[in-house]
């Protein structure tokens, strides 16, 4: 399983440089992931990145390095840490990671870089993006499809760029299903804390459900666990998010919006081991990829008729040829949705 | 506004009402008797996490809820036996029992279920059931009493009920019995409570007892009632807030309740305002509509209350002789 190290602090630091020329390109070298504020086990956007992690493990049977961050501050020294002791490649998951790699990653030309969810211009770095706001689409249209109130809502996390792009996506997939439904959109807080809180997510989903929402979209981390479980509560159907949650809670979670991490994990950990396979600069995953997209498993089938897969699934085919335009919040920080 | 967003929001202000009364209540009890109690917070954040691991365990609530109980009163005596027999800070002797309670609860979480911290989701028997009060249904159809009845009072959790009759008995046991004379006493001159030959140190001891099952009710309210399972550091500083009710309203059980109330209006309000648009405003930003329950707290605090003045002997631990 997974190694555990401590933090050895600046101390250790000063080394670093010798380190780095020591283990660089050396066959021992092993992977590490960081996981992002909300916690490794937040059953969804964290948890994919170490079930991929897992995965690669589990299939090599090596160990991977990991680390939990606590709070904003610890990026960069956690990154060093990593980078000093040989691993390779790192692969961090989060919006968040823009700053601390951009001042890390040229101090360790040597170390392969892979982020999630954010763009990083450098020649040691892999910027994964995923089309988050067209996978959103999809489970929009099925959210629009299984509503019966016209009305549905979207409980956020923390209020920031990437997680408006979800609601936006969402919103525009639900509007072309159905032109006149109305979507609440809603966000748990401002700060990294709202990862994390699943009591305001809940009372955020009540008060949805109170104004007529019969399907909640919760693109919250691990605060989306309180929005699944209202929704159960109250006998209305909600989508998770990252992960596959459908399991949750089997016949109330209608569907979830996959987006692939714990693959882009897993492949990083092998093809960015290696200068030879690793590629730098920015990759782009869409529904064309099958890297985001609405889950359909053993546990919701029940909840999804054949037409509201075939309305999904036409969506999905107009998205890719470019008929139906879903706005990308990303390109203007808005949403026009009138 | 309709009525039924009202009501859904006189509903919601009841629920989030709850926790922070219960937890200014147990403040109540302890600083009265003149024991300041800035590990509320801690108590709660252990016995959200006992009531949840136990309800886990054992698929019981009820269970899960006198194991939130009996660990929050354990601390609570940690606690005062720092600050009652041993005599030291009490400030300190609250901050520890936080930070040892934020470590442990994350800690013993991951070693037992091994999901960082989190306990498995409650389901069924392991969490409480919202209760609906007899005849809701019949009495919902009546003009104005019943909807409130119907849908602002009942589909509550049973913690909800105990905490808003724990204010008249609180009322009460303060200010109509020898116990709650006595209690205050101590908290306001301990010496003229020792030369009457009363135990000023088991005094103490009684009211924090109180305050360690009032915390723990709390506590176990966020993991097995409103919320189905423990995350970290759940309590998201409501036992600081309690604090500033209790302060608020001056240590007062009823004032108490109202405090507790708005705060728990302004929580719902906010949940509530987002994406809203109002009228001449336009839509609010969401940051703006979160600040709204502090802004408010602090003006209220600066201008409304005038002097807060606690009990007289809170703080200094008791000392026989010099």
């Amino acid at each position: 399983m997974s190694i555990h190290t401590t933090f050895k602090g600046l101390a250790a630091l000063t080394g670093a440089a010798a380190l780095t020329t020591l283990m660089a390109g050396t066959a021992l070298a092993a992977p590490a992931v960081i996981y992002d504020l909300g916690g490794k086990f937040d059953k969804s956007f964290n948890e994919a990145a170490y079930n991929g992690a897992v995965a690669w493990s589990e299939e090599n049977g090596e160990d991977f390095l990991e680390f939990e961050l606590q709070n904003d501050a610890q990026r960069e020294q956690a990154l060093r840490r990593f980078a000093s002791q040989g691993a390779q490649p790192i692969v961090m998951a989060g919006f968040a990671w823009e700053a601390a790699l951009t001042a890390v990653a040229p101090e360790f030309p040597d170390t392969n870089f892979v982020v999630i969810d954010t763009v990083v211009d450098a020649p040691n770095v892999r910027s994964v993006m995923f089309d988050e706001h067209t996978g959103s689409a999809l489970v929009g249209a099925l959210a629009a499809t299984a509503s019966e109130t016209g009305t549905i809502a979207f409980v956020g996390g923390m209020d920031v760029p990437l997680i408006r792009r979800f609601h936006c996506g969402y919103a525009y997939g639900a509007r072309a299903i159905d032109p006149e439904i109305s979507v609440i959109e809603t966000y748990t807080g401002t700060t990294p804390a709202a990862w994390d809180d699943p009591v305001t997510a809940g009372e955020l989903t009540t008060a949805a459900i109170d104004e007529g929402a019969d399907v909640i979209f919760a693109a919250a981390g691990g605060s989306g666990i309180g929005v699944l479980q209202t929704a159960a509560d109250a006998g209305v159907y909600s989508i998770g998010v990252d992960s596959n949650q459908n399991y949750m809670h089997p016949g109330s979670v209608l569907t979830s919006m996959i987006k692939r991490v714990d693959l882009v994990v897993q492949e990083s950990f092998t093809d960015a081991a290696d200068d030879a396979t690793f590629e730098p600069g920015r990759v782009d995953l869409g529904l064309s990829e099958d890297s985001v997209g609405y889950a359909l498993d053993e546990f919701n089938e029940s909840e999804i008729s054949e037409e509201m897969i075939a309305a999904a699934e036409d969506l999905k085919a107009q998205i890719i040829a470019g008929e139906v335009e879903i706005h990308d919040f990303y390109t203007d920080n808005a949403c026009p949705l009138d | 506004m309709d009525l039924e967003l009202i009501l859904s929001m006189a509903n919601a202000t009841l629920r989030l009402a709850t926790p922070l009364l219960l937890a200014a209540l147990a403040g109540l009890y302890s600083e009265r008797s003149g024991i300041f109690d800035i590990g509320l917070e801690g108590k709660m954040l252990a016995a959200a996490f006992a009531a949840a691991a136990t309800a886990a365990v054992t698929g019981s609530a009820w269970l899960g809820l006198f194991a939130g109980v009996a660990v929050s009163i354990m601390t609570t005596m940690v606690q005062g036996f720092a600050s009652i027999t041993l005599k030291g800070n009490q400030m300190i002797a609250g901050v520890a029992v936080t930070m040892l309670a934020a470590g442990l609860t994350t800690f013993l979480g991951q070693t037992w279920f091994g999901q960082g911290g989190r306990t498995p989701q409650l389901s069924g028997d392991a969490r409480f059931e919202r209760i609906i009060l007899p005849y809701a249904n019949e009495l919902s159809g009546v003009p104005i009493v019943g909807p409130i009845y119907a849908w602002v009072l009942s589909g509550h959790y049973i913690l909800v009920y105990i905490a808003f009759l724990a204010v008249p008995a609180t009322a009460f046991v303060l200010y109509r019995t020898r116990f709650g004379l006595r209690l205050r006493a101590v908290g306001e001159n301990p010496k003229a409570v020792d030369t009457a030959g009363i135990s000023v140190t088991f005094q103490r001891y009684q009211a924090i007892f109180i305050t360690g099952i009032l915390a723990g009710l709390s506590g176990a309210y966020f993991s097995i009632a409103q919320g189905a399972g423990f995350g970290n550091e759940m309590t998201a500083g409501k036992g600081y807030v309690a604090l500033a009710a209790l302060i608020f309203s001056k240590w007062r059980p009823v004032p108490v309740m109202f405090t507790c109330l708005l705060f728990g209006f302004l929580d719902a309000l906010q949940i509530r305002m987002q994406s809203t648009e109002l009228p001449l405003i336009g839509e609010v930003p969401v940051q703006a509509i979160q600040a709204l329950p502090y802004v408010l707290t602090v003006v209220l605090l600066a201008g409304f209350i005038g002097r807060a003045v606690g009990p007289k002997a809170g703080g200094v631990p008791y000392v026989k002789e010099r």
